[in-house]
């Protein structure tokens, strides 16, 4: 637990002081919203409609991006085989990098949230604890798969390309619990109203973590 | 030569099988010959899963053991897998447009075969794409293993979005309410595409087994 901290650590602060990835990322999302809106055109009620998918394909568009860099930054900074020759379980690198990215995610998408109520005047606030767990649950299940592909990625050919064509298939079901479960809640409804979507989010969860954590060690070896 | 008998085998029961979908077994009265179509489309999708299972199994064997003989397993069932799959969709999408009327639809089980088809496409691509045997092995077996445990968890996703297709009747709990006749044909197509799969297995194994050797 304490290794899985000092990589979080680790990497928050080189983040911290290079503030490459999530400047790009928050930049990425803001040209994301001009996107949605040139798509969609100026009608509020479809913008409202399209909100729960819409708000899914900016995170996973982030994600896609951001996973797939959590190991590319070592190779680049030849800190590799460093990271692997660290002593103890690899499991904890893994959950320092999941930690990493759920942290990094939690900001993007806090600012995509800002930024969707600002340029489409929405507002969450009624809703914004449903929807917090409803996120943190998505997220998880996004990250928990995106870190262990980019970690299997990150040393092949034409990554950038397999990398999305392996994950997006596999986190079909989180992108449906989550978008449906995001849907309830900014209708206003309670969240028990989507209490099956809910669980199998977090059974989901669970199962892709502990995939990670069992298959990890395989993944980093060479 | 064992390979050689499977393939014989399983030829022979190709074309009983085709016999029986087209001599033996009667037309039936709502669809009509259309119907004819489950010969191939319900034998291919359960084959399919089998394969599937094995891509699992020797997954799971190559991250325990380290033999490659494991990683080849999983090697030979994807492929016929990811095959049996598409024969899968496009027979049931070739039945749909005049039953359903439509050659696609969202609903729960084309959307999660479909699904399933992709993870397992992603999985041959990821192959494709990694030289050195001993890594692509690794690789491999963590998506095989993260496919497979993701099969149950697409499947619900998929179920509780949206529902269309009859529910199973050959693998649900209720007995089969299927014609004996009707039942027979596919079994004996059944027997055939299982056949059908373990050749290819036989010889796809065979097959990297040579390559791994040349390479090695």
């Amino acid at each position: 637990m304490r290794r899985a901290w000092i990589v979080v650590w680790k990497d928050v602060l080189s983040e911290r002081r290079s503030k490459e990835t999530l400047n790009a990322l928050v930049f990425f999302a803001l040209l994301l919203l001009f996107v949605f809106q040139f798509a969609l055109g100026p009608d509020r009620a479809r913008v409202e409609a399209a909100l729960p998918g819409l708000l899914w394909i900016a995170f996973v568009l982030a994600g896609l991006l951001a996973f797939g860099r959590t190991f590319l930054v070592e190779r680049e900074n030849d800190c590799w085989e460093g990271l692997v020759l660290a002593p103890g379980d690899r499991s904890a690198i893994y959950l320092g990098k999941l930690a990493g990215n759920m942290l990094l995610m939690a900001m993007v998408e806090a600012a995509l949230l800002i930024l969707f109520a600002l340029f489409f005047s929405l507002d969450f606030t009624a809703a914004l604890p449903a929807l917090a767990l409803v996120l943190v649950l998505g997220t998880f299940g996004l990250a928990a798969v995106g870190t262990l592909f980019g970690a299997l990625t990150a040393q092949l050919r034409a990554r950038e390309l397999l990398f999305p064509v392996l994950l997006l298939p596999a986190v079909v079901p989180v992108l449906l619990g989550a978008v449906t479960a995001t849907q309830t809640v900014l209708a206003g409804q309670p969240l028990a109203s989507a209490s099956s979507w809910v669980t199998l989010l977090a059974a989901a969860d669970v199962v892709y973590l502990v995939v990670g954590l069992l298959t990890f060690e395989f993944v980093l070896e060479g | 030569m064992a390979i050689r008998v499977l393939g014989w085998l399983a030829v022979l029961a190709l074309l009983a099988g085709l016999g029986a979908a087209f001599g033996y077994a009667p037309r039936e009265a709502v669809q009509g010959n259309v119907q004819r179509i489950m010969y191939l489309h319900v034998p291919a999708v359960l084959t399919a899963y089998l394969a599937f299972a094995l891509v699992f199994a020797g997954s799971l064997g190559y991250l325990l053991t380290r033999r490659p003989g494991w990683d080849r397993l999983a090697l030979a069932a994807a492929e016929p897998g990811v095959l049996f799959t598409g024969i899968t969709i496009a027979s049931g999408s070739i039945w749909g447009k005049p039953t359903w009327g439509t050659w696609w639809t969202w609903d729960a089980r084309l959307t999660s075969t479909a699904v399933l088809f992709l993870v397992y496409v992603g999985y041959l691509l990821l192959r494709g794409m990694i030289d050195e045997p001993d890594r692509r092995a690794r690789a491999a077996a963590v998506v095989g293993i993260l496919g497979a445990a993701n099969i149950p968890i697409v499947h619900f996703s998929v179920k509780w979005w949206r529902a269309l297709h009859q529910p199973s009747t050959i693998l649900g709990p209720e007995p089969s309410p299927i014609a004996a006749p009707i039942a027979l044909a596919l079994f004996v197509n059944w027997v055939a595409f299982t056949l059908l799969l373990f050749y290819l297995l036989a010889k796809r194994t065979e097959i990297a087994r040579l390559e791994d050797m040349h390479a090695g």
